[in-house]
């Protein structure tokens, strides 16, 4: 009797896990879709989406070559640009929202709070809402450029990375750095000799969050950067797309295939840290 | 008797261990302010609180250049609600919105639900679905404008050309990214409930449909709460995916001439209103802005009142 119900639930246990398995190649397949289109002749990719490339549909490196130079800008300066913005604008939030998210949390001053409020109140402004008058405030202060736009990621991103710090280190005991404070450590030697490391997992967390927002960010590098001379990875795309009338499907989505790979490949080496970082953005205390 | 604490903190050392900890905290670090808070500040000026404060102030305003700008009252409140492409997008925006947080937030949690019962290959899984959630919303959109347009095309139509291939596409398209983000967060809740209270359902004979909605799902209550919001205000913001999948066609010219771009969400409506071909909207397109930033702030603060009363009451 016992025997069988153990072999009902381990073969329940093989049904779900097959099901399941089903569900997982239905999810990957957009993703295959778009690596086979990619070798597609572009003729093709439209009336034959599903097909394997062969024969007379095989387009070799030809659809990447063309989409190199593809729409009148080099692709690897889009790539170029989005990764210079990505990597400036998280360290730049990750070096001054830590700071001012452990100051907002030891000096308990009325300022602060004001800070904090402002902080988690932004956190539920839309950018619809502030689009217009902020990309026009960085045209007026020259923050249209790839190595000044992280100014303009740093102010209307900070709410959440404060938040986070600040309900963190509220979290540690204030007596390690009471300790290195007699022992003769200044606040800023405290602050990155003795807290730094102990901010590593809220550290990881936000950049992550924040490498997510802005890799894939369009609307506001659109809005803020001057279009002609500088396109992030996102806005090529969606030019090639809103710029031309018939567009040569192949090369298009040889660029998507290759501005995802990084991606994956990012997602691959560090899943762990970036399910916990975004679950940790999820609930937001 | 053992009384000796008064005596000692009398003493000079301990006596000085209070004000080195208050010239710590109160004095030293305050002079940092500059170098602590001061980028933050200077940027969340420019990047947040101005344009704010600027957006609503010229909301109420008439102007084509900033410079311009005259106070008009709440004649742009006004256009903006008369105008038919904009209740529309209201519509439009609500109904996906109501309709993905359902579709989304049952199957996550389905997923989830399967995923914590300890079969084979559960972290491979996992991380398949969780996967799309890192593929910006350009990208998506146009991914899948191609796989649609492919199967449309074998029956002569394509998802441009009718709204509800255009209203069904996008929550496909939401499910495909969304569904392993919120799996994430019910497999966080659901790893949490007591295990002996399972077990103590288990041993009064409850079946397994029993044990779950009367054990299970009670007990991962904020888990739902948390993603039916996070799902209801990530329809009503919607931008990326709705601009790449249909950008708002197939249009619909109505008689008087408006347009109705019908598969429009409001905040492409407000873009296109600000960037569109009629320059001289820009004042309506600010307090379409505002409009919605009432909304979705309420949604905030609706979530946050409705969870601190939860935690209230457990």
């Amino acid at each position: 009797m016992k025997k069988n119900t153990l072999n009902a639930e381990k073969r329940r246990k093989t049904i779900l896990s097959v099901v399941l398995a089903i569900i997982c190649v239905i999810y990957v397949l957009p993703v295959a879709a778009v690596v086979i289109n990619s070798f597609k002749l572009n003729t093709f990719v439209k009336t034959d989406t599903f097909a394997l490339p062969t024969g007379e549909m095989w387009a070799g490196v030809q659809n990447f070559v063309k989409g190199m130079t593809f729409g009148n800008y080099p692709f690897y300066k889009s790539v170029l640009y989005s990764v210079v913005i990505t990597l400036l604008s998280t360290f730049l939030i990750l070096l001054c929202t830590s700071m001012a998210g452990w100051y907002i949390a030891r000096v308990n001053s009325a300022f602060c709070k004001l800070i904090y409020f402002l902080c988690v109140f932004s956190m539920v402004v839309p950018f619809q809402m502030v689009m217009f008058t902020l990309s026009k405030t960085a045209d007026k202060l020259h923050l249209n450029t790839p190595w000044t736009i992280p100014v303009v990621y740093l102010g209307f991103g900070a709410g959440l990375a404060i938040f986070m710090f600040v309900g963190f280190v509220k979290s540690i005991p204030h007596e390690i750095e009471e300790a290195a404070a007699i022992d003769g450590c200044g606040p800023l030697r405290t602050f990155f000799c003795v807290v730094v490391p102990m901010l590593k997992p809220t550290m990881i967390s936000v950049g992550i969050l924040e490498i997510m927002w802005v890799w894939n960010d369009y609307l506001l590098p659109v809005l803020v950067l001057d279009i002609n001379e500088y396109r992030t990875i996102p806005i090529h795309i969606q030019y090639l797309k809103g710029s031309y009338g018939t567009v040569d499907l192949g090369a298009t989505m040889a660029l998507i295939l290759l501005s995802i790979i990084p991606v994956i490949i990012f997602y691959l080496t560090c899943q762990k840290h970036i399910i916990k970082g975004v679950a940790a953005g999820a609930v937001k205390g | 008797m053992k009384k000796t604490t008064p005596a000692y903190s009398t003493q000079d050392d301990f006596g000085k261990k209070k004000p080195l900890q208050l010239a710590f905290f109160k004095n030293p670090i305050r002079r940092w302010f500059p170098l602590f808070l001061g980028p933050v500040v200077i940027a969340f000026v420019i990047g947040f609180v101005w344009p704010f404060l600027q957006g609503i102030w010229l909301s109420l305003c008439k102007f084509k250049l900033i410079s311009d700008a005259q106070f008009i009252g709440f004649g742009n409140y006004a256009k903006a609600l008369a105008d038919p492409a904009f209740r529309h997008a209201f519509w439009y925006t609500a109904l996906f919105a109501v309709v993905s947080l359902v579709i989304i937030n049952v199957l996550a949690f389905t997923v989830a639900y399967l995923l914590t019962q300890g079969i084979k290959g559960s972290n491979l899984y996992r991380t398949v679905f969780f996967m799309p959630n890192l593929i910006g919303g350009i990208v998506l959109g146009y991914i899948w404008s191609m796989i649609f347009d492919g199967i449309l095309s074998h029956f002569g139509t394509s998802i441009l050309l009718e709204t509800k291939f255009g209203f069904w596409g996008l929550i496909i398209l939401m499910c495909w990214q969304q569904i392993g983000y919120m799996m994430i967060i019910y497999i966080a809740g659901l790893q949490n409930v007591p295990g002996d209270m399972l077990e103590a359902a288990k041993i009064d004979g409850a079946t397994k449909m029993q044990t779950l909605f009367k054990v299970t799902i009670p007990n991962v209550m904020p888990s739902i709460t948390i993603c039916m919001f996070l799902s209801l205000t990530n329809g009503f913001k919607l931008f990326d995916q709705n601009l790449a999948l249909t950008g708002g066609q197939p249009f619909l010219i109505q008689a008087g001439g408006t347009t109705i771009k019908t598969t429009e969400m409001l905040a492409l409506n407000i873009y296109n209103t600000f960037y569109g071909t009629n320059s001289a909207s820009q004042g309506v397109a600010q307090a379409k802005a505002v409009i919605f930033f009432i909304l979705v702030a309420g949604l905030g603060l609706a979530q946050l009142a409705y969870t601190r009363k939860r935690e209230v009451q457990q």
